[in-house]
Parts: C-alpha cells; structure tokens; sequence
C-alpha cells in the first residue's frame, strides 16, 4: 500500500523497495555501488600475491617461505644493526672516555645512565632491587656505606671480578663462623654482641659486660673491623658504627653472624659482560647516590 | 536552442532508438536516468521479483554542465585561494633565530615539534589540537545548523579538487553536450589524445598535490631541491606517490561516490539538520505543478495553476553529484549551490523571477503554502549551544596559549628506594626531575626545593650553583631529565610523607615552574 504523502510522491516518484514490509516499515533498495565488489576482489587477489610473496602456509614439516624470502628475524637482525649504527658515535666516546670524564658530560652521562639502566636490571636487579634498594644479605647500593669502596674505579673493579667469585682478581675475604668452628664460646658471642651494638649507639641487654665485650672484640673482631670498628675495605669487613646493617642490627641476627660466619657471593661480571657495559654500569651505579669522589 | 524544448527532444530521442540496437549514451537517455537519482536503480516494474534487483549498482558517468553565477563564481575564489594557500604555505618563512626552522608552519615529526608561525607546540600540548579539533567539530555542526552543508559544497578538499578535475575535463574534452557527443562518437585518435591529455594534467596536478604535502614535514625549499635530485628520503617519495594516487582516483575517478559512499558526514549531517536550516531547495510551492512555456501559458489563459519549473533539466545538468534537486534532500546532494546558478539562468531568459532553487527553509516553504509571511531564525538552541561551545573553547584555549610557560618541570618520585638510610642516619629520596626549557635560546634554571627544613639537594652531574641552590643548563629548545637527591638530617616522624615542591626559576629572571611531590621517610 502507498501510503506516502502526497508531497512525497510528488517529490519522490520512483523509489525502489526491497519489498520486505515490517509492521508498515519498507525497507528501501539501495545496492552497494560497483566499485566496491572491485575492491573485494582486489582484496583476493591481494591475498592471494601476499601468500606467494610472503611466508603464509603451513606445510607438515615446514612452511610456503615466499619468493622474497622475508622472515622476521632478519627484520630484527637490520634493526638491531640500525640501533647498532645509530649508538656508534656515542658508543665510540664512552669507550674511549675515562669515568670521570662521562660523569662530567651531560650527554655523556645520560647515554651511560641509559644503557646501564638497562644492563643492571637484566643482570644486577634480582639481589640488589630494580633501584639498587638491596635486600638483607644484598648491598643497597644507593647509600654512602661501601664494603669494597664507593668510587668509580672501586665499583668497576667490583663489578667486573665480583666477591668471592673464584675468580683470582675478586674481593676476598670472609667473617668466620666464630661459633660454629669452636673459636669463641656462646656466652661470649652474646657479650660481644651486645658490644657491637653499643657501638653505633644502639640499646643493649640491661647488665650486659660491655668491657668484656670490648677485650672479646679487640682480640678477635679488630683484626678486620678495626679497633673502633670502622671496618676495613680491603677485606670488605662493614663498618659497625654507622647506622647502616647489611643483615639487619637486631641481637639475634649479630649473635646468628657471629656463630655461622658470612661470606655472600657476588658473581665476576667481567666473564659476562663486555667492558663497556660494564663501564655504563659503573656510572648508573656510581650516580644512584652513594658514589664517591 | 529553448531550454524547454529539451525535454521533448529527448522524449523522441529515446523512442527513436529501436529493439536490438546497441544501448547509446543519449542526452536523453541520461536525463531520464539521472531522473532516477544518482543511486537508485531503475524502478520496479509490476509483476517484477524483488530479488531480481541487482546487488550492486555501477556507477553513472556524470557529465556535469557549466554554469555562471553567483555561486559559481563564489565557488571559484574559495578554490583559488584554498589551493594557493595549501600549495604555497609550506615557502613562506618566519624567522625563528639560529635555534629553529625558519618555516612558518611545520610539522617537524622527528624534532617532535609543531611550528605555526609565532606558535610552537610540544608533544604533550596535543590538547590544542583537542581544542582546535572540538572547534572545528562545532563549526562544522553550526554551518550545518545555519545553512546545511557549506563544508561540503564549498570547502572540502574532495570538492574543491574535482571541481578543479571537471574543469580540467572541460577544458580538454568540451563541456556537457560536446564531452557526450565526443564518447558517443566511440573511440576515434581525437578523443584518445585529449582523454591521454586529461589523466595528464590531472596526473600532474595530483602529483604536485602530494609534493606540497610532503613540504609540510620538511625544510620547504631545501626538500624540493633534494627531490628534484633524488636525495630526499624514501618516505618522501613513498608520501608523494600515495597523494598523487589517492587524489588522483578520489577527484578524478570517484567524485561524488565519495561523499555518497565513503563520507561519514552526509549520514551525521542529516541528523543534524532541521527545518529552520537554510539549504538548497527547490522551491516546491513556487515551481510545481512544473510544465512548459506554452503549456503554462495555455493553463493560465483557462484560470487552471502551472508552476514556474518547466522541467528543462537545467539544475541536474549542472549538478556533479548527479541528483534532481527537484525531488527534495538528497544524501548525495552537496549543496553547492550550482543548480542555483543554472536554474537562474533560465528564469531571467523566460523572464520569471529567479531563486526557484534558493536557499530556503523547510519551514518557509510550508509557511508559504499557508499564504504567510517568512519566518528566519538563527538563534535556536542548537545554533546557541554550538555558538557557546565554539566561543568557550575559543576563549579556554587562547587564554592558555597566552598564558603559558616558557619552561616546565616535572617530577617523578624514584619507586625503589622509596627512601634511603645514609651512614650517618640522615634520609635521602631521589627524583628524577625533568626541565622544558621552550625558549630558543639556552638557559639556566635555579632549582629549589621547599617544604622540607633543613634540606640538602644535589643534583647529579651538576656541580654549579648560584646562592647555594644547583644551577642547570637546559638546551634552546629542549628538555633534560636529571637525577636529584634530597636528603635531611631532620628527624623524621614514623611513615613520614612530607609534601615538598620544586621550583625551577630561570636564572635570567621570568616566569617559576612549580612541581609538587612528597618526601617520604623510614
């Protein structure tokens, strides 16, 4: 039924309809133009070039490689030559710069932070934490408190030999088990322990012998640590005054170090990674805070 | 020949054509299918299957005739000054100093930069292009509003540049008449050598398209030099052959089918528009029932109504979209206002008065019907809302494009450590702080740090200071990222969040960047 106004049909004579009617609703005809099925089939045949062109079927035991021979990893391989080729000249200058001398370059400084920041959370970050906070048995690297020492050259020196690592250039050195070897009695490892807190200023057990505690210390600990306990780099023993605790200042964990010993691993990283790396690392190391001069 | 006659002729035309004569493009024949409007197939015959419709429908070649007029003419001074603007913006200069481009609108992709003459925007200031793009969005919507689609009929790219091929075509190939002559003759050396001469103007014209394209990205006059020697970069190349291809295939070979089928915007425009909107119509009332010279006058003589349209077909000849204004809004109708031009042209030789197709309003039409006067109004709520919207942006963004700073600070709080125990007790916190210097020339930025007693700041790879404060240079131009660390002897309470604000001040004198944060303690 036309029920178009009489407007409508005079303006719109001819309006062509699918037919289908819904509740008085027509659905009018309007095909999609031509050139739009040309293009779905350019779509196919495009398809069809690409899987000739490009890798595309999987066979039982391989795949269509295509006549270009495009695989991805060579895509990466040019990639990694094209950042290779654009980190050359900084590359070269931080090769041939002295660590001093990155550290007082602005560009210098930021190219060694990035690529060091990158390096130590691939390598450094699960024991020393993503920021270099440490953990307990891990050094914080961010503080002013060094065992082997703060500055460019003792970090590098570190980094690349590591601590007990084996290797013949490494740090050596480690605390004794004093209790477990028999070298001191128990009573006078929790008498010592009590001096070793008294000596930055921390709390200690009511009554305890704290004289005694000092013969105790300065016959067996002063060796490494010092006679005022201020440590001693060249054997990594901690300073005992300051407000820094490599396994946490509380007694019972000095009384449990004292009777087991310590001696944690760091690995040698020069074997690893290459020097520049290493150099980078030095410097994002270096500039956490903590470096010294 | 009497424009009222064409109707007639054509009418023999067609019966002229017999039963198994091969089908011909007639003057007549594609009036009769232009009747039809541009997109609708043939109507249904009775008795004829729905499904026998054909799912697609092949595009109709429109021969678009030339008309002179107002709208015409209109239409050529926005085309000369759009295209002189897109082609030859990209040469003028705008000294900037030593530290910039001397262009005066840039779109520098690897320097991260938009220069537009005295203004320079960074990356994270896309929210003047927001800005400009929620303005454009309203303009576009209040054109509509006011007077239906002014973009479409006059500023669009897509219009404006196959208005400029069907010139070129008929430049080559001849106006209307001449052009269908010409395909009707088939293919002789002529028409071959004038279509070869057409695709290669257009061709050229599509190419030098995308060549000024490509000048917006670049140095202008250094990069046309380095294409002309083939030592521009690939991309270059690759953008300029996209452009030519594109505006080659939209303008020359698409046309209307764009706007009828690719546009979003004649859809939303429809849903825009109202009865109080000015668009091009035909004006029903004054024109129907439409019938020729002599008739109308033989009508007239017996006191019966005829209308002033005596159907020459005039205003669909000059239509490049194809339609028949006459049959009312029309998704494929642009509103350029050319059948406007040529429906003039036939009044003022029969001597009737012109604007049958006008710009006019629904409402008016059926006002008139009524025997009442014209009703015009342009404040309604849709043209005050977007009126507002335009004049609120306009106004947010101007007042922060004066206001803003040369220089800016931020500040990230290191998240591991969140704060470091020194030797001595005292407690430290890093920050990477980063510095926009937006100046062209180099500075020196005073860094301070308030809200926290006692605070000592160092920052790395920086020794200079000035009155005890770090000092840092920052690049014309240019931001630096810097590592800062603050640390206190003050005694700290449990868990402490102390709130500290970074000021950088530059060390010439102007205007404070501020970034607040927090300092956290054990």
């Amino acid at each position: 039924m036309d029920d178009r106004t009489e407007d409508d049909r005079k303006l719109q004579p001819q309006i062509a309809t699918t037919g289908h009617e819904w509740d008085g609703i027509r659905e009018l005809n309007t095909p999609l133009p031509r050139w739009w099925l040309w293009l779905f089939y350019a779509t196919i045949i495009w398809a069809i070039g690409y899987w000739v062109v490009y890798p595309a079927w999987p066979l039982v035991s391989s795949y269509s490689k295509g006549i270009i021979n495009w695989h991805s990893r060579d895509v990466v391989a040019t990639d990694l030559a094209a950042l290779q080729a654009q980190r050359g000249p900084m590359m070269a200058q931080l090769v041939s710069a002295s660590l001093q001398d990155i550290e007082s370059t602005p560009e210098l400084l930021d190219f060694a932070r990035a690529l060091g920041g990158r390096a130590f959370a691939d390598n450094c970050a699960p024991c020393h934490g993503a920021g270099g906070g440490g953990a307990k048995g891990y050094p914080n690297l961010t503080d002013d408190d060094w065992l082997w020492g703060g500055t460019l050259a003792d970090i590098s020196q570190t980094i690349t030999h590591g601590v007990r690592s084996g290797d013949d250039q490494g740090h050596q050195g480690s605390m004794p088990a004093f209790g477990r070897d028999g070298m001191l009695k128990r009573d006078d490892i929790i008498v010592v322990a009590d001096y070793v807190r008294s000596l930055s200023g921390l709390s200690t057990t009511p009554g305890a012998d704290l004289a005694r505690g000092a013969k105790i210390f300065a016959d067996n600990c002063a060796v490494c640590h010092g006679p005022q306990g201020k440590g001693n780099r060249s054997v990594g023993a901690p300073n005992l005054t300051d407000q820094i605790w490599l396994y946490g200042p509380e007694t019972k964990t000095i009384i449990d170090g004292i009777w087991n010993g310590h001696g944690g691993v760091m690995p040698a990283w020069g074997a690893k990674l290459d020097p520049v790396t290493i150099k980078a690392l030095t410097v994002y190391v270096h500039t956490f805070g903590g470096g010294e001069k | 020949m009497c424009p009222g006659c064409t109707t007639a002729l054509a009418i023999e035309g067609v019966t002229a054509v017999q039963p198994g004569q091969p089908p011909r493009v007639d003057l007549m024949e594609d009036a009769k299918r232009t009747l039809a409007g541009p997109t609708l197939p043939d109507p249904q015959k009775p008795g004829e299957k729905p499904d026998d419709e054909p799912l697609y429908a092949a595009r109709k070649k429109i021969y678009p005739q030339n008309v002179s007029g107002t709208f015409r003419r209109l239409k050529w001074a926005l085309l000369i000054v759009g295209l002189a603007i897109y082609y030859f913006l990209p040469f003028v200069r705008w000294d900037r100093g030593p530290n910039a481009p001397h262009q005066a609108v840039l779109i520098d992709i690897p320097g991260r930069r938009f220069y537009f003459f005295f203004i320079e925007i960074w990356p994270q200031e896309v929210y003047y292009l927001t800005g400009l793009l929620i303005i454009a969005a309203m303009t576009l919507f209040l054109m509509n509003a006011l007077a239906g689609r002014v973009w479409c009929g006059y500023l669009c790219p897509q219009t404006v540049w196959t208005d400029l091929y069907i010139a070129i075509e008929r430049w080559i190939e001849g106006d209307r008449r001449k052009h269908l002559k010409r395909d009707r003759q088939g293919w002789t050396f002529d028409r071959a050598a004038r279509a070869a001469s057409k695709h290669f103007w257009w061709l050229m014209i599509a190419w030098w398209t995308g060549g000024a394209w490509v000048l917006y990205f670049a140095d202008a006059p250094s990069l046309v030099k380095d294409l002309a020697t083939f030592q521009a970069p690939f991309v270059a190349y690759a953008f300029i052959g996209i452009l030519t291809f594109t505006t080659y295939a939209l303008a020359g070979w698409m046309r209307e089918q764009v706007c009828i089928y690719m546009c979003p915007w004649p859809r939303i425009q429809a849903a825009l528009t109202d009865e109080y909107a000015f668009n091009v119509t035909y004006r029903y009332d004054r024109g129907e029932p439409r019938t020729s010279l002599k008739k109308a006058a033989a009508l007239h003589a017996n006191g019966q109504p005829a209308g002033d349209c005596i159907d020459c077909l005039q205003c669909m000849y000059a239509c490049p979209s194809g339609v028949d204004i006459r049959t009312g809004p029309d998704v494929a109708c642009i509103q350029c206002g050319l059948c406007i031009d040529a429906c003039d042209a036939v009044m003022a030789k029969i001597g009737r008065p012109p604007r049958l197709i006008a710009y006019d309003t629904e409402v008016n039409i059926e006002r008139r019907k009524q025997g009442l006067g014209p009703l015009y109004k342009i404040v309604r709520t849709r043209t005050v809302l977007y009126a507002a919207i335009i004049v609120v942006v306009t106004a947010i963004m101007t007042y922060t494009l004066a206001t803003r700073h040369n220089d800016g600070i931020n500040v990230i709080h290191d998240r591991n450590p969140l704060f470091v125990r020194l030797s001595d007790g005292a407690v430290r916190n890093g920050y990477a702080i980063h510095i926009l210097n937006k100046t062209l020339e180099t500075q020196s930025f005073v860094l301070k740090v308030s809200g926290l007693a006692d605070a000592d700041v160092e920052v790395i790879g920086s020794e200079a200071r000035s009155g005890g404060d770090p000092v840092i240079d920052v690049g014309p131009d240019q931001s630096r990222e810097v590592r800062v660390l603050v640390t206190t002897h003050q005694r700290l309470g449990s868990e402490a969040s102390i709130p500290v604000t970074f000021t950088v001040v530059p060390a010439k004198g102007g205007m404070a960047a501020n970034a607040a944060d927090h300092f956290l303690g054990p």
